[in-house]
């Protein structure tokens, strides 16, 4: 029997059942049957909140632009997520003519793959977690990665020049931001003297949102990115392509990345708590609930963003990342470095002289810096991406 | 996991057919892209056999480096190729590869079979079997203490290639 999980009620229910049922040597088929059951409730769950999350966006953008929302469907309209589902899955499925058929299939599959896999190394709340990888920083970064691949199946399978644009600027936007992400998450390791989410929460004594603001605020602008969120929405502009790369998808294709898409800001949301915001760490409520309430926080400022902030051009977004974020990034990893050099074990007391001087330095840097670049000049590359005059 | 049970010999299994068979795929699809796409399959393969000899890291730096960076490399370059649906014409340099692709597998099967594969003890000595469970303290250690030199020469020549290349596409204003 696996260690991690052994002391989940499902997972040794499941697998003494099995056991007892086959006998002791067939005890790898417990392992994997229970396994399974673990998978599926996480999978599913995590899924089922993605969708709910849908209804979440919609019901909060209406109240943002002052009209209603979704709101027939059951009690305040919360099972339109499953009309639409029901109406995605009704439609006719159509593979354009001309379309690399396998590719196209497969595109939306690979885009919600990485989300699932991601879920592994999660710690949902005190003690609930998959698997506490010693490279779970590491492992996320590598298997998000993925889904730039999926862009470009899709992108190059359909045929479609918008499709075309919308996978290359993705791609161009995914490359980009991956490079301030990665930075933003070895400043949190750096901290934590950890790649295991489980030691990262564990050594929040006090929310990494208050001991690195500039890590936060970074890791925030860059998911955004990464999860083709607003302001950093180009890749499905509807006003120049149409929806970009899923221009060609109906149906449930479409749905799957659409899901990937709902799917991914939670689990962001997910990835945002554990790492800035102590986990499922705090008191009173149950752990499990502090942490919902922390993605449903997260969820709710990516959505009140969106609401806020008009759409970049591509070449801004490009420059946002390298002008702006990359050498900010840099910065923060530099004095989070010379801070635990100074204060190896950082506990409370320490935890909060390095946030005193980190807010310090964060406020003058972020606003120095956002003079010094400037975003009104379009530079040469605007060109080769965008579909004007074409 | 050791071999030891049946479950890891059909997972061992199942990642050395999706491995090989898709390096298979690779040569032998017509469409350079769908074979690019068959190429990150394999190299996430290859990361799974990582991840089964508790190499953890090396695997995920498998993913984050070929099945990440390498493999959207790759797919750029095919992008930018001619004649990407119907493949390569057969030309005479055709069995001279073939010979030396041969050759090649036949030395690599060669050294692998005769290598004397020292095989760890069941229990290990404390300090070793500390390396297994944090690769990436040790590995972090090492490549900053006894190889600095060699990381820092890697690291300057990444910046190299990088400077060469933005000279490379710079766009000249004054023309």
């Amino acid at each position: 029997m696996g260690e991690t999980l052994a002391g989940n009620v499902i997972y040794r229910n499941v697998y003494e059942f099995v056991q007892d049922l086959l006998g002791e040597e067939w005890s790898w088929v417990a392992y994997a049957a229970a396994g399974m059951a673990i998978i599926l409730l996480v999978t599913n769950a995590v899924m089922l909140i993605g969708t709910l999350y849908t209804w979440f966006e919609r019901r909060l953008l209406g109240r943002f632009q002052g009209r209603l929302g979704p709101n027939r469907a059951g009690p305040f309209g919360v099972l339109q997520p499953i009309a639409d589902a029901i109406k995605l899955i009704s439609k006719e499925d159509i593979i354009a003519l001309g379309a690399d058929r396998i590719v196209f299939t497969l595109a939306p599959v690979v885009m919600l793959a990485p989300t699932l896999l991601v879920l592994a190394v999660i710690p949902f709340g005190a003690g609930s977690w998959v698997a506490d990888l010693n490279v779970a920083v590491l492992y996320i970064a590598a298997v998000s990665g993925i889904s730039t691949i999926a862009v470009m199946m899709a992108g190059y399978a359909s045929p479609n020049s918008f499709s075309l644009f919308g996978s290359m600027r993705a791609v161009a936007m995914l490359v980009s931001y991956e490079v301030p992400l990665v930075m933003a998450l070895l400043g949190v390791t750096v901290l934590a003297q950890s790649m295991s989410l489980v030691s990262i929460v564990e050594a929040q004594a006090l929310p990494f949102l208050l001991v690195t603001p500039l890590g936060a605020l970074i890791f925030l602008a860059a998911v955004s990115a990464e999860l083709n969120r607003a302001p950093f929405d180009v890749t499905e502009a509807e006003s120049e392509l149409v929806a970009g790369y899923m221009t060609e998808y109906s149906g449930m294709k479409y749905g799957v990345f659409m899901l990937a898409e709902f799917t991914n800001t939670v689990v962001a949301g997910a990835i945002f708590a554990v790492l800035f915001l102590q986990g499922w760490k705090w008191p009173i409520l149950p752990s499990h609930v502090w942490f919902l309430l922390k993605v449903a926080g997260f969820v709710f400022v990516a959505i009140w963003v969106r609401a806020t902030l008009p759409r970049y051009r591509l070449d801004q977004i490009l420059a946002v990342a390298w002008k702006y974020l990359f050498p900010l990034s840099l910065i923060n990893v530099l004095l989070l470095a010379a801070e635990v050099i100074v204060w190896p074990e950082p506990g409370a007391a320490e935890l909060g002289i390095m946030s005193a001087i980190n807010w310090a330095v964060t406020i003058p840097a972020a606003v120095l810096w956002s003079k010094v670049v400037s975003l009104r000049t379009a530079p040469p590359v605007a060109a080769a991406f965008s579909t004007e005059g074409r | 996991m050791a071999f030891d049970n049946l479950f890891s010999e059909i997972v061992f299994w199942a990642l050395a057919v999706v491995t090989i068979g898709s390096a298979a795929l690779v040569v032998h699809l017509r469409s350079i892209f769908r074979a690019a796409l068959m190429l990150v399959v394999s190299f996430l393969g290859i990361a799974g056999i990582f991840a089964m000899v508790n190499a953890e890291f090396l695997a995920v730096v498998q993913v984050l480096v070929y099945g990440g960076g390498i493999a959207v490399l790759v797919i750029f370059a095919v992008m930018m190729t001619r004649d990407v649906d119907t493949g390569n014409r057969s030309t005479a340099v055709q069995p001279v590869a073939l010979m030396m692709g041969i050759a090649l597998l036949g030395a690599l099967a060669y050294s692998i079979v005769q290598a004397e594969w020292a095989l760890l003890p069941d229990s290990l000595p404390g300090p070793i079997a500390t390396v297994f469970v944090e690769t990436p303290t040790q590995l972090g250690r090492l490549l900053l203490s006894d190889y600095v030199l060699a990381f820092e020469v890697a690291g300057v020549l990444l910046l190299a290639a990088v400077i060469g290349a933005l000279s490379l596409v710079r766009e000249r204003h004054d023309a």
